[in-house]
């Protein structure tokens, strides 16, 4: 959904900084997305990508700066935040020895959504991402891709205002990648649900994106629409502004360097 | 705790997950069963020229209650599992009170250790095991408490570990002591006096008094004090667990 030059922001990050230890993962950074805009953050591995999503979705609090998410501040008030949006992990996060509809339930009650309306929205949202006929399988017998669209019609059972993806469509055929986008445009069209995604495939990114941010060294290189971005570093493709934003240097570095900061840092907490 | 509740329904999740794994019931039956072959056989002529009575009956109790501290204990790995597989974040991204998943978790975790005692009774049972069965009701209530006690302060480990490597070494480097230390296996009243002031620290010891207090009517510190220590601890372990639960970092 193309959103209104006036539509009002729904997410504002106002100098957000995250150390572990001597490590700075996000420093200073600002931006905002609008409501119903389907916004993508993207960046190199260890950019700082993932640490933003968890402090917007209060699974770690700031060192410093200030998140508006919905007019709430995720860190003082966590359980009001947390209704307002749904998240799809970077990582696998269903229950295995669960069938289908066992996960999608149990998100449910865990949201407080009353009984009839879960089971009108799980039955509509599985038929939805055409899981339906497989309710009742375990999900261990589920490919990569059922799995990921099982995630994401679970992540919507209690009506989020935001949808979180960080990288949706890691690891799956492009068939399968296709189909995904294809939901979630219909989402954000049809509901008007803002989309907040993170992904490395840079095409999908320019094709569904109303709204860029380029973050590397945790900091914010560039933010603007698929068009301007191009413009501004007079290249044909997000890929090429991408790269010309970010440089051409392997990132697998920072990204252990920082995981292996934060071991750290929670080694330290756990003997204290 | 009602059909709609996130306790009830992490409960309900635990327990499922246990009733589906067949393997997981059946195998973790031997070591009890062995035991109460191995000494109550092995031992039970020693014990009933010393003592006049019958060792199974003695034994019996202190198994029940094995079988019990184990799969408590071993509950906690959920934990870990949870967060290597990831689904631990949708828990704890959800609104709902880290104090109410920890809670979920343990009465589920509590739960199938209770199911695992009654199975392991049933097979005293058949061994010849003959308990009074007036007091089952009661040997029920300290089975409950002592899982509930074992299993919050397994999941309470577990919330901060994250190597599902070390959490069985850690866990039987716990389990051992505080099993052979308990009066599961030899009677206190009999006992040499330092192992009996080590076995009043043990938090299992009163478990195991109790559960043999009311299904043999035989108890070294009497009825009363076992629920009393058993409430006790169940409550403190479980307030602990809960706030190291709730500190939890993804």
């Amino acid at each position: 959904m193309k959103s209104g030059e006036n539509a009002k922001n729904i997410i504002e990050v106002t100098d957000l900084l995250k150390k572990f230890g001597d490590f700075t993962a996000v420093n200073n950074i600002s931006f905002s997305v609008k409501q119903g805009e389907m916004f993508a953050f993207l960046g190199p591995n260890g950019a700082g990508k993932t640490t933003t999503i968890k402090m917007l979705t209060t699974l770690l609090n700031p060192t410093s700066g200030k998140i508006l998410l919905n007019n709430l501040n995720p860190s003082e008030k966590k359980n009001e935040a947390r209704k307002s949006f749904g998240i799809v992990f970077q990582d696998h996060s269903l229950d295995d020895d669960l069938t289908a509809y066992e996960n999608m339930e149990f998100h449910g009650v865990f949201y407080g959504v009353p009984k009839k309306i879960r089971k009108e929205r799980i039955e509509s949202l599985l038929k939805f991402v055409e899981l339906w006929d497989r309710k009742d399988d375990f999900v261990k017998n589920f490919s990569g891709g059922m799995k990921r669209r099982l995630e994401i019609a679970r992540g919507l059972i209690h009506h989020p205002k935001i949808l979180f993806l960080d990288e949706p469509t890691l690891g799956l055929d492009p068939q399968t990648r296709n189909h995904i986008w294809d939901y979630i445009k219909k989402l954000n069209e049809e509901e008007g649900m803002t989309v907040f995604l993170t992904t490395h495939y840079m095409n999908e990114a320019e094709k569904i994106s109303d709204s860029v941010a380029i973050i590397d060294h945790g900091k914010i290189m560039k933010q603007g629409t698929p068009a301007e971005l191009k413009k501004s570093t007079k290249t044909d493709n997000l890929e090429d502004a991408f790269l010309k934003l970010t440089g051409h240097a392997i990132r697998d570095e920072s990204a252990s360097s920082a995981d292996a900061f934060r071991n750290h840092a929670r080694m330290w907490r756990g003997k204290k | 705790m009602s059909e709609g509740s996130p306790v009830y329904i992490m409960w309900l999740r635990q327990v499922k997950q246990y009733l589906r794994s067949k393997g997981r019931i059946i195998g973790s039956l031997g070591q009890p069963i062995l035991f109460l072959v191995a000494l109550g056989f092995g031992f039970g002529h020693i014990y009933a020229q010393s003592t006049g009575g019958n060792f199974i009956d003695f034994l019996a109790p202190g198994i029940i209650a094995m079988s019990i501290l184990f799969t408590a204990m071993f509950a906690g790995i959920g934990v870990i599992w949870d967060r290597q597989f990831g689904f631990l974040k949708e828990t704890l991204v959800s609104p709902v009170s880290r104090f109410k998943i920890m809670w979920g978790r343990t009465l589920g975790g509590a739960t199938t250790a209770l199911l695992q005692g009654i199975i392991v009774l049933l097979i005293t049972l058949a061994i010849g095991f003959r308990p009074s069965l007036v007091y089952l009701p009661l040997a029920f209530v300290f089975m409950a408490l002592i899982s509930i006690l074992f299993t919050s302060l397994g999941t309470a480990l577990a919330s901060r570990m994250e190597d599902m490597q070390a959490f069985p070494l850690v866990m039987n480097f716990i389990i051992m002591p505080v099993f052979f230390l308990s009066g599961a296996l030899f009677p206190l009243d009999t006992a040499p006096n330092t192992l009996k002031i080590i076995s009043y620290f043990n938090p299992l010891t009163y478990g195991v008094d109790g559960i043999r207090g009311a299904l043999t009517g035989v108890s070294h510190f009497g009825l009363l004090l076992d629920f009393g220590v058993n409430v006790v601890l169940a409550g403190i372990v479980l307030l602990i667990g809960s706030r190291m639960f709730s500190k939890i970092q993804i």
